[in-house]
């Protein structure tokens, strides 16, 4: 059978491992989108994360300062997203993409020379006998403290996002500029704020993709994890939780599609390798056709410029 | 008395680029009192009550708030000294629960629990019922606006400005709406009531200052002066009023719709629910309801926007109901929507361009798949000098016209493509006085020449002056049309608050 020489536990536990970066820049983008901003740019970031962090945790030799430095290098590569396009209003969707290519080509800039050095390793959290349970031990005691930071900040987006006056004020912002501006909101100063939290978190993203997941440096490593994290803030129609089922559940794909190319699965490599991005495709259409809940749940000022002129 | 007054403004001016908004304005807004400020569209009421509210700073002049020097830099700091705004276009965020948005516009919260509490004991106590948890987006116009008064309501005012308040409301609302109004300045709260409706005017205010082209022109007590006086004072010239032609004959049925159903393209959008009605050569329908009834959904399904079953909309006998916009043109039908700045024209395309987008079928403008530009540039010039559209020339882009110079092009654009059917909603919205005028009789002019016309407005005034048939939508349907002649407010009012049941029995008597 498919399935024969998969352990379902190591599969699961590797999934939450996974969906780690996928998690943390889809939770960014979603409080951004909350916004009514629409950065394209997640790819970009992600990267630069990824560089970055590798950088400083190898000139360091600290996985934390790498990480905090893969957060702020994000967060730096997004301020330029941020002045373009709440200060000098260009369009999102181009100034988007340009980041990402962008970051593409200064990540491998940036690399040149860190290729085939390894990082300083990250270690699981030491949660004693609790990890030795069978089944429960390595799915929910066996990793390291990014992980559960990154369902930490899941909560805690969810927290501000829905019970917080600074949440919605967020909300407020992106489901109309104008009204909340009229009602002494600034717009554009939230807006840069929530860029630059999206920033950080895909540069986190990235450099835990680059110092845990890989881990080392190689030109591109991000292969498109950008473009999923976009796809699944849709497919949770903007709601933290649901960015926490769909990024292990792209997760869990990728996974899963390593593990059936390592049993020898009859079904060709090339198939397996595109499965996550023929799925996130096929989501979107399916989330995008009617106009459902889906619909309505948008931001509705999403990718709109603002200027308090108008 | 100086002591007396809760605001004082003096000498206030404000300029932008080209435009003198505001110019040494000066008032004085009494506790207890409802004052209106009166004025035409562009004569400045919106920049000075921006100033009033911290959303504009002036560039001179000073302002007095219970004696104190009184600047807002923000809105927050004219809500923190007692100022509260009810805005004309909502400043209300649909997808929010109404707690949220009261939240939104209050300096320190409560706990949702408390505010949803306190909104029900507010909203209850000046007769205007609000469920705190219902999503905003699924409210209509006049609760809508319950909740910007709640929220204002919430935080003590002193003085509450209300801007044109009463253009989404029923008959009846806007009873509801004054009673409140009176009951506010009867507990000492100062209310500074815009509009340019001056029977309301005179039914409410207690004093009146007018505006034109940025200046105060003239103060007065409403009550002791006529619509007419007032009008003048506010145009600055008599207004003749609009002629109709002898009223031709009614001739063959030139739309007929029948058993129209559809659902809204938008998220909160109205469905039209079995629709029926005819237009007949030279009659004018007017189609009179509170926005978000359908209105939008009603013209993009006559214009050809939302296509249905051929025999739902019926072109001279002929079945378009499948068409879209460029083939029901050529059939004789053409549609002026009500948002000018992206539905109804391209905004960064010239005058030109514009004309040639919804000209090019009945002027023909195509040949052999080419655009005639000459023949279009033709076109737009002919109707910027038809409709006094004041602009330097068909080479501007239509963003760069203001509201009023703008419909009139676009009216023109579809009155001059020697129509059979013509369908506008809000013909005249944001249109000063003497463009509104022209616009009217333009309309009257081609219905005379045997156009049947489709009107869709909020404006009821202006719906009984031009209209030959009556009907209301309400909640997307339509109801009976009925002879405007001999229609009172009252019978208005009462189609326009939904009594299905009397439109039921309606129908089946006919």
């Amino acid at each position: 059978m498919l399935f024969g020489t998969i352990d379902p536990v190591t599969l699961v536990a590797a999934l939450i491992v996974a969906s780690v970066p996928i998690l943390l820049a889809a939770t960014g983008e979603l409080v951004v989108e909350k916004a009514g901003v629409l950065n394209l740019g997640v790819e970009g970031m992600m990267i630069t994360g990824a560089i970055g962090g590798f950088i400083i945790a190898v000139a360091t030799g600290s996985p934390a300062m790498g990480f905090l430095g893969g957060a702020i290098a994000g967060a730096l590569l997004s301020l330029i997203f941020a002045f373009l396009t709440q200060f000098l209003l260009t369009n999102q969707v181009a100034t988007g993409l340009a980041l990402t290519l962008f970051g593409l080509g200064l990540s491998s800039l940036l690399g040149q020379g860190y290729n085939g050095i390894k990082p300083p390793a990250t270690h699981p959290l030491p949660f004693g006998p609790l990890a030795d349970l069978p089944v429960l031990g390595p799915i929910l005691f066996g990793h390291d403290l990014l992980v559960y930071l990154s369902v930490a900040l899941v909560a805690g987006t969810a927290w501000v996002m829905g019970r917080t006056r600074l949440g919605l004020i967020i909300r407020a912002v992106g489901e109309n500029h104008d009204a909340a501006h009229s009602l002494g909101y600034k717009v554009v100063r939230v807006r840069v704020l929530c860029i630059l939290f999206g920033g950080a978190m895909a540069g986190l993203g990235g450099a835990y993709l680059s110092l845990v997941r890989v881990p080392q440096w190689t030109d591109g490593i991000t292969a498109g994890a950008g473009w999923i994290a976009l796809a699944i803030v849709v497919f949770a129609s903007w709601r933290p939780w649901r960015v926490l089922l769909g990024a292990w559940l792209f997760g869990g794909i990728s996974v899963l599609q390593l593990n059936l190319q390592a049993a020898g699965s009859a079904i060709p490599v090339e198939y397996l390798s595109m499965s996550p991005y023929l799925v996130t495709i096929l989501v979107l259409v399916v989330m995008s056709s009617g106009r459902g809940r889906a619909a309505v749940n948008a931001p509705a000022s999403l990718g709109q410029g603002f200027h308090a002129s108008q | 008395m100086t002591g007396g007054d809760l605001l004082r403004v003096e000498g206030v001016g404000k300029t932008y680029p080209g435009v003198r908004a505001n110019e040494d304005v000066s008032l004085t807004i009494a506790p207890g009192e409802i004052h209106a400020l009166l004025g035409e569209n562009g004569a400045g009421k919106s920049t000075l009550v921006k100033i009033i509210y911290g959303l504009v700073r002036p560039d001179e002049g000073r302002m007095l708030l219970n004696g104190q020097p009184y600047a807002p830099a923000a809105p927050r700091e004219a809500r923190a000294r007692g100022v509260a705004m009810v805005f004309q276009h909502f400043s209300l965020f649909e997808a929010l629960s109404v707690a949220e948005n009261v939240a939104l516009g209050m300096e320190d919260a409560p706990p949702m629990r408390e505010l949803a509490a306190r909104i029900r004991v507010v909203s209850e106590e000046y007769g205007l019922p609000l469920d705190p948890s219902r999503r905003v987006g699924d409210l209509s116009a006049g609760e809508r606006q319950r909740v910007e008064i709640v929220r204002c309501l919430l935080q003590n005012p002193r003085l509450l400005i209300m801007d044109e308040p009463t253009s989404v409301l029923t008959p009846q609302e806007v009873k509801i709406l004054f009673a409140t109004l009176r009951k506010l300045a009867a507990e000492g709260t100062s209310i500074l009531y815009i509009s340019h409706k001056l029977e309301e005017i005179r039914a409410l205010c207690d004093r009146a200052t007018v505006l034109r082209r940025g200046r105060v022109v003239a103060e007065c007590d409403p009550r002791e002066c006529s619509a007419a006086q007032l009008a003048e004072m506010m145009v600055g010239q008599a207004l003749s009023p609009t002629r109709r032609t002898v009223k031709a004959e009614r001739g063959r049925i030139v739309l007929g719709v029948s058993d129209l159903s559809v659902p809204s393209p938008f998220a909160f959008g109205t469905a039209l629910k079995d629709i029926r009605f005819t237009v007949a050569r030279g009659e004018i329908l007017g189609v009179a309801g509170v926005a978000g009834n359908g209105q939008d959904e009603l013209l993009m399904a006559l214009s050809g926007e939302i296509v249905t079953e051929p025999d739902r909309v019926r072109i001279d006998s002929r079945p378009a109901g499948d068409l879209g916009p460029d083939k029901r043109r050529a059939m004789g039908l053409v549609a002026a929507p009500e948002d000018r700045y992206g539905h109804a024209a391209a905004p960064d395309m010239t005058l030109t361009e514009n004309a040639f987008l919804t000209g090019m079928v009945r002027r023909g403008l195509v040949s052999r798949g080419f655009v005639r530009w000459r023949a279009a540039r033709e076109f737009a010039r002919q109707i910027i000098a038809d409709y006094d559209v004041r602009t330097p020339g068909p080479d501007v882009a239509a963003r760069a016209l203001s509201g009023g110079n703008l419909q009139k092009f676009l009216i023109g654009r579809e009155l001059e493509q020697a129509p059979d059917v013509i369908v506008i909603n809000q013909p005249t919205w944001g249109v000063d006085a003497a463009a509104a005028a022209a616009i009217r009789q333009a309309i009257l002019n081609r219905a005379a020449e045997g156009a049947g016309v489709v009107v869709i407005s909020q404006d009821l005034d202006e719906l009984l002056e031009i209209s030959d048939r009556f009907a209301v939508l309400n909640e997307g349907r339509l109801t009976r049309p009925r002879t405007t002649e001999g229609l009172t407010m009252e019978e208005i009012g009462l189609m326009m608050g939904g009594a299905h049941g009397m439109e039921v029995a309606h129908h089946a008597q006919a």
